[in-house]
C-alpha cells in the first residue's frame, strides 16, 4: 500500500461485509455492478441475484472484503451506479445470512454411506440424489457451517460442490425499500 | 398525444426537444436512417474526418456553453473511435450525449459487419449507456439520458441504437415524465454542515480556497469571489478549475499541483483551512497527498458524495451543488463577520512572489521563442472573454502557468485522461458554441498532429479558430522528463521538425504562419480573431525548454522544483 492510500485509509483492518442492492431488473445491471467492482479494484467474494416482491426489480446480495475506506467506497460507488435504486450494508450480527450448497460426495461402501448420511443429519443437510457409489447432499446455512460440512465430508472424495453464495435479510421488521 | 414515426425521426425530434442545435458527426451504414432524418433537419451537422474530434468538440461545445454536447458515429468503429473523446469528457465531467448506430437487433452478438459491443466497452467511461430496444422507447430513453448528462455531477452518456430500431415505425410519446428511481442528486447542503463550515471559515486565521471544474459546472464563481473578498482569503484552483476565479485578482494564487505557481504550492503549506469547492484531489493537483496541506483542516464541497474521502481525508464533508453551498456560507459568514479590507495573511502572496523571484529568468539562446513571453503576449491579444483549449503535455502546463484566465468557460483542457490532441477539435467544439468570441488552442507540434486531420472540419464546416502551435521538434514532456529523471537518455521523442505547419494549413485551405518574433507573433493573432479561416501559427521554440516550477510525481508540494 501506498503512503497516500495510508494516509486516506488509517489502520485498515480487512473485514467480510454483506451489503444488499435493489437494482433495476433489466439487462445489463448484473455487468454494471460487477465491472464497477473490476474497475475499481474491489473484490466480489460472492453475489447472488433473485426476484423480490416487486417484479420490476431484484435484490443483489453481495459478499465482499475489506478495509473500512473499500467498504464506504464500494457502497458509495454502487449508489452512483442509475440502475441501483438502494444499497444497505447488513449488520451480521442483526441479520439472517443463509448460503445454500449441493456437495456431491464418494461412497466408496457401505460405511462410508452410513457416515455421510450421519454427517448430513447432524448439519441438517438433506439427501437429493442416491446413486450406487455417490451421494448429493443439500446443505443450508451460513458460510462457516457449509465450510465445515465439506472439510468433514472431504475425505470420503468430493466429486462436485456448487455453492450459491450468500443471501440475506435484516433482522425485525426494518426492510430495504425503493 | 402520441404521434406516429420511425426510430430515427423520433431522434431528430427528441434533440429537437432538447434544444440541440448542432451535432458533430460521420454517417456509416447504421446510421443512414438518421441522416436521411439531418437531409431536411433545422439542426446542423457538421461533419467531422475523425469520431474521436466528434466527441472532442461535443465536449468542447459543452465545455464552452454549459448545454450538452451531442456526437454520432456509426457502429463498430465509428463507435469505439468515440472511446478516447467519451473517457476524457467522463473524467472531466463533461455532459456529452454520444449517439451511436447499432446493427440491427437480429444481428446483435453474431459478430456481424461493423458490430462492436459499445454499451459494454462505454460502460465503464459513461454516466450510464442506453440501448434501445424498440423504437416507442426512444422518447423515454433521450429525456432520460440528457437528464443524467446534465444534473449532478455532470457526465457523457452513450445511446446506442440498432439500425432497425431507427427504421421501425411507432406511436411515440415525448410527453413521458422522467422517473429515474435510482437516481436522486442531491443539491442541497445540509444545513449543520453549512454552519460549521462557516464557523471554521470565521474563526481561521489562514483560510485558502481551492477551487476546481466543479465550480465552474455549477456556476459558482459569483459566489467564490464574494467569498474570497469579504474574508481576503487567497484562491488557488487545479487546472480544471482555471477560469473560475479571475487569475489577474490580486487574491489569485493560480493553479495548484504538479505545474502550480511558487505562490500556490508554498501557500497551501501555511493554510490553517482549505475550502475545496468541486475538486476531487486528483494526484496532480495535491502531489503526495499525506503532505499536500499538512496544517489545514479540510472543508470539502462536491455534488458527488463518491468523491468525498476517495483520495483526501476531509474534515468537513458538505455533498451538494457548489453555487448552493456558497451561497449559504457566504450569507452566514457576512453575518458573522464585516468584510476584511486588509489582511495579513494575504500579504503572504506578494511576499512568496518576491521572495521566490528566478534569479535567472531561464533564457535559451537561439532563434526560439519562449512560451511564457508568446503565453503572455496571446493573453494580451485576445479578450477577455476569448476561449481557449490546450493539448497536453508542456503546452498544457504552460498554459496553466503563464495564460491568466479571467471568466468561467474560457479555460479548457483535458484535465483529468490528459489527452493529446484534445484541445483542437476543442476549440472547434466551443467556436460552435460561442461563434461571437474568438477561441484559440494552445498547442504542441506532437499534440496537434494527433488530430490535424479535423482542419478540414474547421474549413469546410467555417469554424474558424486560431492554433498556437508551441513547435519545439520534440515530445517536450517526454524529453523534459527524460532530461530530469533518465539522465538524458532521450528516447522516442524526436519529432524532428515534421511536417511542415504552414504548408499542412495550407493543404487544407487554412492560413498557415510560422513567425520569428514576437511582435510577429502578436500582428499574426491579432489578425487572425478577424479571420474566417483557421489560422496554424508555427511558433520555434527550444527543445531544451523545461517546464518550471515543478513537482515531480510522486512528491509532495515542498518538494517543487524551482528551476
Amino acid at each position: 500500500m501506498t503512503a497516500t492510500t495510508q494516509q486516506v485509509r488509517g489502520q485498515a483492518q480487512v473485514q467480510s461485509h454483506v451489503i444488499a442492492c435493489l437494482v433495476e431488473n433489466k439487462p445489463g445491471v448484473l455487468y454494471e455492478v460487477a465491472n464497477m467492482f473490476r474497475r475499481r479494484n474491489f473484490n466480489i467474494d460472492s453475489i447472488s441475484v433473485g426476484a423480490v416482491e416487486q417484479s420490476d426489480m431484484a435484490r443483489m446480495t453481495i459478499a465482499v472484503k475489506g478495509d473500512e475506506w473499500t467498504i464506504e467506497q464500494v457502497i458509495k460507488q454502487l449508489n452512483k451506479l442509475i440502475d441501483v435504486v438502494k444499497v444497505n450494508e447488513l449488520d451480521s450480527h442483526d441479520a439472517v445470512i443463509r448460503e445454500m450448497a449441493l456437495v456431491k460426495v464418494h461412497t466408496a461402501d457401505s460405511n462410508a454411506r452410513t457416515e455421510v448420511i450421519q454427517y448430513t443429519g447432524i448439519f441438517r443437510g438433506q439427501i437429493i440424489d442416491v446413486a450406487p457409489d455417490s451421494l448429493i447432499i443439500e446443505v443450508t446455512g451460513d458460510s462457516d457451517k457449509i465450510d465445515a460440512f465439506i472439510e468433514l465430508t472431504r475425505h470420503f472424495g468430493l466429486k462436485e460442490i456448487a455453492r450459491t453464495g450468500i443471501t440475506a435479510l435484516a433482522r425485525g421488521g426494518k426492510a430495504i425499500r425503493e | 398525444m402520441t404521434k406516429k414515426m420511425n426510430g430515427a425521426k423520433a431522434i431528430e425530434e427528441s434533440l429537437k426537444k432538447q434544444g440541440v442545435k448542432e451535432v458533430f458527426g460521420i454517417p456509416g451504414g447504421s446510421t443512414l436512417p438518421l441522416y436521411d432524418v439531418f437531409y431536411d433537419s433545422e439542426i446542423r451537422h457538421i461533419l467531422v474526418h475523425h469520431e474521436q474530434c466528434a466527441a472532442h468538440m461535443a465536449d468542447g461545445y459543452a465545455r464552452a456553453s454549459g448545454k450538452p454536447g451531442v456526437c454520432v458515429a456509426t457502429s463498430g468503429p465509428g463507435a469505439t473511435n468515440l472511446v478516447t473523446g467519451v473517457a476524457t469528457a467522463y473524467m472531466d465531467s463533461s455532459p456529452v450525449v454520444a449517439i451511436t448506430g447499432q446493427v440491427t437487433r437480429p444481428m446483435i452478438g453474431r459478430d456481424g459487419f461493423q458490430e462492436a459491443d459499445i454499451v459494454g466497452i462505454m460502460t465503464p467511461i459513461t454516466k450510464y449507456a442506453f440501448q434501445a430496444r424498440s423504437a416507442a422507447e426512444i422518447p423515454d430513453i433521450f429525456k432520460k439520458a440528457f437528464h443524467i448528462a446534465t444534473t449532478g455531477r455532470p457526465a457523457p452518456v452513450i445511446i446506442d441504437v440498432p439500425k432497425d430500431v431507427m427504421t421501425d415505425e411507432a406511436e411515440m410519446d415525448f410527453d413521458v415524465p422522467v422517473v429515474i428511481r435510482g437516481y436522486n442528486p442531491n443539491i442541497d447542503p445540509h444545513p449543520v454542515q453549512v454552519k460549521r463550515a462557516t464557523e471554521m471559515l470565521v474563526n481561521s486565521e489562514r483560510p485558502m480556497m481551492l477551487v476546481g471544474g466543479g465550480a465552474i459546472l455549477s456556476g459558482a464563481s459569483p459566489e467564490v469571489l464574494a467569498l474570497a473578498e469579504h474574508l481576503q482569503m487567497p484562491v488557488g484552483t487545479s487546472l480544471m478549475g482555471k477560469g473560475a476565479f479571475p487569475e489577474t485578482h490580486p487574491l489569485s494564487l493560480g493553479v495548484v499541483g504538479m505545474h502550480g505557481t511558487i505562490e500556490a504550492n508554498k501557500l497551501i503549506l501555511e493554510a490553517d483551512v482549505l475550502l475545496t469547492v468541486g475538486c476531487r484531489f486528483s494526484d496532480r493537483t495535491t502531489g503526495k497527498i499525506d503532505q499536500f496541506c499538512p496544517d489545514a483542516k479540510i472543508i470539502h464541497v462536491d455534488v458527488d458524495s463518491a468523491e468525498i474521502g476517495k483520495n483526501a481525508k476531509v474534515d468537513l464533508p458538505i455533498v451538494a451543488d457548489a453555487k448552493k453551498t456558497l451561497t449559504q456560507i457566504n450569507a452566514q459568514v457576512l453575518e458573522r463577520l464585516a468584510k476584511r479590507m486588509d489582511s495579513i495573511w494575504a500579504k503572504r502572496i506578494t511576499e512568496i512572489r518576491d521572495q521566490f523571484k528566478p534569479k535567472n529568468d531561464n533564457h535559451i539562446e537561439g532563434p526560439y521563442l519562449r512560451p511564457k513571453d508568446v503565453l503572455t503576449e496571446l493573453r494580451k491579444a485576445l479578450p477577455p472573454n476569448a476561449i481557449v483549449a490546450t493539448e497536453v503535455g508542456q503546452n498544457q502546463s504552460w498554459g496553466g502557468l503563464y495564460y491568466p484566465a479571467l471568466l468561467p468557460r474560457t479555460y479548457m483542457t483535458s484535465g483529468g485522461l490528459g489527452t493529446m490532441g484534445f484541445g483542437f477539435p476543442a476549440a472547434l467544439g466551443a467556436k460552435v458554441a460561442r461563434p461571437d468570441v474568438p477561441v484559440a488552442d494552445i498547442a504542441g507540434d506532437g499534440s496537434f498532429t494527433m488530430t490535424e486531420q479535423d482542419l478540414a472540419t474547421s474549413v469546410n464546416e467555417h469554424i474558424p479558430v486560431i492554433v498556437v502551435v508551441l513547435n519545439n521538434s520534440v515530445l517536450g514532456m517526454i524529453a523534459q522528463w527524460q532530461r530530469l529523471f533518465y539522465n538524458r537518455r532521450y528516447s522516442g521523442m524526436d519529432l524532428k521538425g515534421v511536417p511542415d505547419f504552414v504548408k499542412l494549413a495550407d493543404a487544407y485551405g487554412a492560413d498557415g504562419v510560422r513567425i520569428g518574433s514576437l511582435a510577429e507573433f502578436s500582428s499574426v493573432v491579432r489578425k487572425a480573431i478577424g479571420s474566417d479561416v483557421t489560422t496554424v501559427i508555427d511558433v520555434p521554440i527550444s527543445p531544451e525548454e523545461n517546464v518550471f516550477p515543478m513537482v515531480p510525481s510522486g512528491s509532495a508540494l515542498k518538494e517543487m522544483i524551482l528551476e
